[in-house]
């Protein structure tokens, strides 16, 4: 049965005075509530891009599982990959209370319909690439998700302080290599060097374009989805780089980075944005890989999720028959 | 109505988990997750959300069989407390400064 039009008009306003009262008290909203369409989909947007990064986010490094240096490396980056996965598991069923389902989110991921974080677009060729990986990009995804703990949407908040959690590992862990390597040989120092140098300015690009640009980051933040503008967490992402770099002894490749103490801010170069859009819109350097190995794991899983769907079914059917 | 997450088109069903993270606490509701059955969805929470001792018990339910309450009716239903301070202790004022009480 439907309502008459004016009734529902008169009800949505109601509950639209609802959300909003809920959003100033800073409050957090839940699954079943009212929300505005626009909110959904911006949240649904949101946290799959974010649960597809995640996935995809295991493939630059569980290509260097098999030839980490040593069992205790390997093991380290297995639990690594492993956490990525879980992550996007708790991504996606916060998106799912938002009324998509998982199967429609893989589909979209794999008929290359949705984002997910360009980073995961560029490749790891040297063993440094782990730590700088963890170090930065991983450094960076931190910075952007602590606040994301306190997201408006309540699973989406609470998926994120469980991932938050399991991130410091790591990053730390990435610092790590980083600073064996650069304690090592001449040769060590330079692969380090060499990976900063090339994941440096795509771990800024990961807090998203300058502020001027981003059109949707004030309705965002209206809503309590985001708490801090994308040039702000960037700031404060190279404030906690420079004296970490310093520790390590690494190079930040900017030339142009230095602080400046009558803003209180850091000076830096302009980012590539060229490359930033070119990498998003599928022309980095292994966007096809990625979606092409995504594509194949999930073809070549289906016979297994049958067979357990299978498996389930008759056994039911046994117990019923038991019965 | 339908239970969050649960959309009824997706080749497993969706299951809540609960963790017990040590003797002595209530299992809390941690996430869900999808699995073909319940011994399976037992395996993947263990994996999922006990990577790093969260929990010594899991519970897993399927997610349709959770029943809630109405959001929409969130204030009528939830109304009969209101008003009835007397439930609390703190309403009982008169015997401030006696002992044990």
């Amino acid at each position: 049965m439907t309502a008459p039009a004016d009734l529902t008009v008169v009800e949505n306003e109601a509950a639209q005075a609802r959300f909003d009262d809920l959003i100033a008290q800073d409050s957090r909203i839940e699954p079943r509530d009212w929300m505005p369409d626009a909110y959904r989909k911006t949240l649904i947007r949101q946290i799959s891009q974010h649960a597809h990064s995640e996935i995809i986010g295991m493939q630059p490094e569980s290509n260097w599982i098999s030839r980490a240096p040593s069992l205790k490396r390997k093991a380290i980056l297995m639990a690594k990959v492993q956490d990525e996965a879980g992550h996007g598991l708790y991504l996606y069923s916060a998106a799912q209370t938002l009324g998509i389902g998982r199967e429609e989110m893989t589909q979209q991921l794999i008929e290359g319909r949705a984002r997910y974080s360009s980073i995961f677009n560029y490749t790891t060729p040297t063993w440094a690439d782990m730590g700088a990986i963890g170090w930065l990009v991983d450094g960076a995804a931190i910075c952007n998700q602590v606040p994301l703990c306190r997201a408006s949407y309540g699973p989406y908040g609470r998926a994120m302080v469980r991932i938050c959690k399991e991130e410091s590992f790591h990053q730390r862990q990435g610092f790590e290599i980083l600073l064996e390597l650069m304690q090592g040989t001449e040769a060590q120092r330079e692969m380090a060097q060499d990976a900063v140098n090339r994941w440096y300015w795509p771990s800024l690009m990961m807090f998203g374009p300058p502020d001027d640009e981003s059109p949707n980051s004030a309705q965002s933040m209206a809503w309590n989805i985001k708490r801090f503008s994308n040039d702000d967490l960037r700031q404060r992402f190279v404030g906690m780089l420079v004296p970490q770099a310093e520790v390590l002894g690494v190079t930040l490749p900017d030339p142009n980075l230095a602080w400046n103490e009558a803003e209180q801010r850091y000076d830096m170069s302009e980012i590539d944005w060229h490359e930033f859009h070119e990498v998003l819109a599928g022309r980095g350097p292994a966007n096809a890989e990625r979606l092409r190995r995504r594509r194949e794991a999930h073809e070549e899983g289906a016979w297994v999720r049958e067979a357990a769907a299978e498996y389930a079914r008759k056994q039911a059917a046994k117990a019923a028959a038991a019965a | 109505m339908s239970t969050p997450g649960e959309t009824g088109t997706e080749a497993w069903p969706l299951w809540e988990v609960f963790v017990r993270a040590n003797r002595g606490l209530s299992h809390v509701h941690v996430g869900s997750l999808h699995a073909p059955d319940a011994d399976m969805a037992v395996r993947n929470a263990r994996d999922l959300y006990t990577r790093r001792n969260e929990g010594v018990s899991i519970w897993v339910v399927p997610a349709d069989a959770v029943t809630t309450s109405d959001p929409d009716a969130k204030g009528a239903f939830f109304e009969s407390p209101a008003g009835k301070n007397y439930r609390h202790a703190v309403y009982y004022t008169k015997s401030e400064g006696v002992k044990h009480l």
